[in-house]
């Protein structure tokens, strides 16, 4: 039971927390409370540090701000507009608040409102909903299109869309990188052919490959409703990423230990047999390696593409708040920084969870 | 004595030659190799490391190219690799991936197409047994002891039904414990199919033990048989009885001679 218990904390990735219920228990007090502090106490006193020193950073560019400001009214309207102002910064009115890099307050400041922003937006949308649902029937009866809401979506659609997004562009990028992975994997000629492509496609930014889908998918989609944005940001997305599968796959196919291929040969195994039952099996390990740099890379070049493309998501997020420039802006902009990095991160710990239960190496 | 029916030639080598391309011109390795090899005979090949011992052995098994001469199998010239020449790798070679029973399955397979299923896996139980992994089935290769999986290895080439068996230093890898328990288990087997076996093995004991006839390579570039040893103890043979045989010390203290060289 209580070995289970161990056991689902490490493979949740919730390792650490083992030697605080031993300590619980009070079993090896002394061993227990060394592993507490260096796992757990210290890490969240990291994290009091980091708040700190942010702190520490934010009043400091504040105060800078504010001394501009206020320097910048003398120098065109003269000291009593000067003395104004700074009256007007300290009784901290919103209207001449200096925009420079945020606290941790305003941090949470901004995640409440954008999390209140959110409710309000849904509750509108459930009362559109409701609101639409009897005529949306009979369009429907009548063949024509739903009325669907078109207001502003909220954080939380953006995170959804851009999950959409990164999913569809990892899709496409697995799908098309591990087939011809394993086509250039077994093939001496066709990987040596081949390879000066990959080698120079492979360091081309994410911007250039926007460029590149959007021109394709302009004339080949112009006469086609569906949602254009998306699917630009989803298949550069792919191209940016698939890189690390393409190689990752290639490599393990090739490199599949020898004895393996001898025992396929002495066995005869069909080319069907050898790639289903030995090579592929055996380069998983590789590939998975490829998936996760490719689904990591994925999810860092979607912002940049998003924010480029203008296709809903968070990149856009961050891009109109940056335009915006409204005093929780720079606030709202760190708050999808931290979103992001926490997405990326799960989104690793996912595939390295998927990875450990079907990797076939000794536990 | 001799029997009656005189055993037919299972495994030959004629003229056989086998030279690596290096950057600096071709490095022969074997040259003029002439090897014969009765049916139901266990032979053992010694000679020191690098004269290419496992060069002839991969060559017999289809692994690797021939330079020049022949191979021929049950009158037959080899062409690639095959089921009818089983080989027992110094590794394991498992697929890890697979359970022990898995392992030798996707073999038989490929052997027993026309077979049933429940003939196919009896096939497989049966030696998986006789290597006394009776309980260990559906155990993934990869969770099993070096020694089991060697165990799993020699139980995937009998259950070929090969013309020919290829060892390749098949213990060289295990503990000393560990390998005495698999030379017996490989005795053991072996008595009961009589499959004519190649075994290359660095241990002379393990050699004297198990074969009929011991065949001493000279040293490379350039190697061929440089002297054979018939071993007449007995069969079926056990350690202990094999052991205490007289003979044993004699053909010890010879081919340990001609080691020396
Ligand atoms: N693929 C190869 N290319 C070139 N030389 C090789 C190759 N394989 C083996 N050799 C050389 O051939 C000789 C015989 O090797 P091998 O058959 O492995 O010897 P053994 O099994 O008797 O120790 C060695 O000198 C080795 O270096
Ligand atoms: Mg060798």
């Amino acid at each position: 039971m209580e070995t289970k218990i161990l056991n689902a904390l490490k493979w949740s990735g919730l390792g650490f927390l083992e030697p605080l219920i031993k300590l619980i228990q009070g079993k090896e007090k002394d061993k227990n409370i060394r592993l507490v502090l260096r796992q757990i106490v210290v890490p969240v006193l990291s994290v009091f540090i980091f708040l700190g020193v942010c702190n520490f950073g934010a009043s400091y560019l504040y105060n800078k701000e504010r001394d501009i400001k206020i320097e910048k009214t003398r120098s065109v309207q003269g000291d009593a507009a000067a003395a104004q102002m700074a009256e007007c910064i300290d009784s901290s009115d919103l209207s001449c608040k200096p925009n420079s890099l945020p606290s941790p307050a305003d941090v949470k400041q901004g995640a409440i409102s954008l999390w209140n922003d959110h409710k309000m937006i849904s509750e509108k949308k459930s009362a559109f909903k409701e609101k639409t649902a009897a005529i949306n029937k009979q369009r429907k009866e009548q063949g024509l299109k739903a009325i669907t809401y078109t207001g502003r979506p909220s954080f939380v659609d953006q995170i959804i869309t851009s999950l959409k997004t990164v999913f569809a562009g990892f899709l496409l990028a697995a799908f098309f990188a591990i087939p011809v992975g394993i086509v250039l994997g077994l093939s001496e000629t066709l990987r040596s052919s081949i390879n000066w492509i990959i080698q120079i496609l492979k360091p081309v930014s994410p911007v250039v490959w926007l460029l590149l889908v959007s021109m394709v998918v302009k004339t080949v989609m112009a006469n086609s409703d569906s949602d254009k944005a998306f699917i630009i940001s989803f298949i550069s997305v792919g191209f940016c990423s698939m890189w690390a599968t393409l190689v990752n796959t290639t490599m393990g196919v090739s490199s599949v230990n020898p004895d393996y291929i001898n025992v396929s040969k002495v066995l005869r195994l069909s080319v069907f047999s050898n790639i289903f039952k030995v090579i592929l099996p055996a380069s998983i390990p590789m590939i998975f390696t490829g998936l996760r740099i490719t689904l990591s890379v994925a999810w860092m070049v979607l912002i940049a593409i998003e924010l480029l493309a203008q296709s809903p998501g968070l990149g856009s997020f961050v891009w109109e708040e940056f335009q915006n420039g409204a005093n929780d802006s720079n606030a709202k902009i760190i708050v999808a920084m931290f979103v992001i990095g926490f997405i990326g991160f799960m989104l690793d710990r996912v595939m390295m969870f998927i990875q450990k239960l079907i990797s076939f190496e000794a536990k | 004595m001799e029997t009656v029916t005189a055993k037919k030639t299972m495994l030959e080598c004629v003229n056989l030659k086998k030279a690596y391309p290096t950057p600096k011109g071709d490095f022969v390795v074997l040259e003029d190799f002439q090897l014969k090899i009765k049916e139901e005979e266990f032979i053992s090949i010694i000679g020191h490391s690098g004269c290419g011992k496992s060069t002839l052995l991969t060559m017999i098994a289809g692994l690797n190219d021939i330079t020049e001469g022949n191979i021929i199998v049950d009158a037959n010239r080899i062409q690639g690799a095959g089921p009818d020449r089983a080989v027992v790798f110094q590794s394991p070679s498992l697929f890890p991936w697979m359970t022990a029973m898995e392992n030798v399955m996707i073999g038989v397979k490929q052997v027993f197409a026309h077979g049933t299923k429940k003939q196919r896996e009896d096939i497989c139980k049966y030696y998986l047994d006789k290597v006394g992994l009776g309980d260990s089935f559906h155990q993934r290769a990869s969770s099993l002891s070096q020694g089991m999986q060697q165990r799993v290895g020699i139980a995937r080439a009998f259950a070929l039904k090969p013309k020919v068996l290829l060892l390749d230093e098949p213990f060289g890898m295990l503990d000393s414990m560990t390998r005495v328990e698999l030379q017996d288990v490989l005795i053991d087997v072996w008595a009961k199919e009589k499959i004519t076996a190649v075994m290359v093995t660095h241990d002379v004991d393990e050699a004297i033990l198990l074969s009929d006839r011991v065949i001493m390579m000279t040293g490379g570039p350039y190697a061929k048989v440089g002297d054979v040893a018939h071993i007449e103890i007995e069969r079926p043979r056990h350690r202990k009885t094999t052991i205490e045989d007289p003979r044993f010390y004699e053909y010890r203290q010879y081919l340990l001679n001609f080691l020396d060289h």
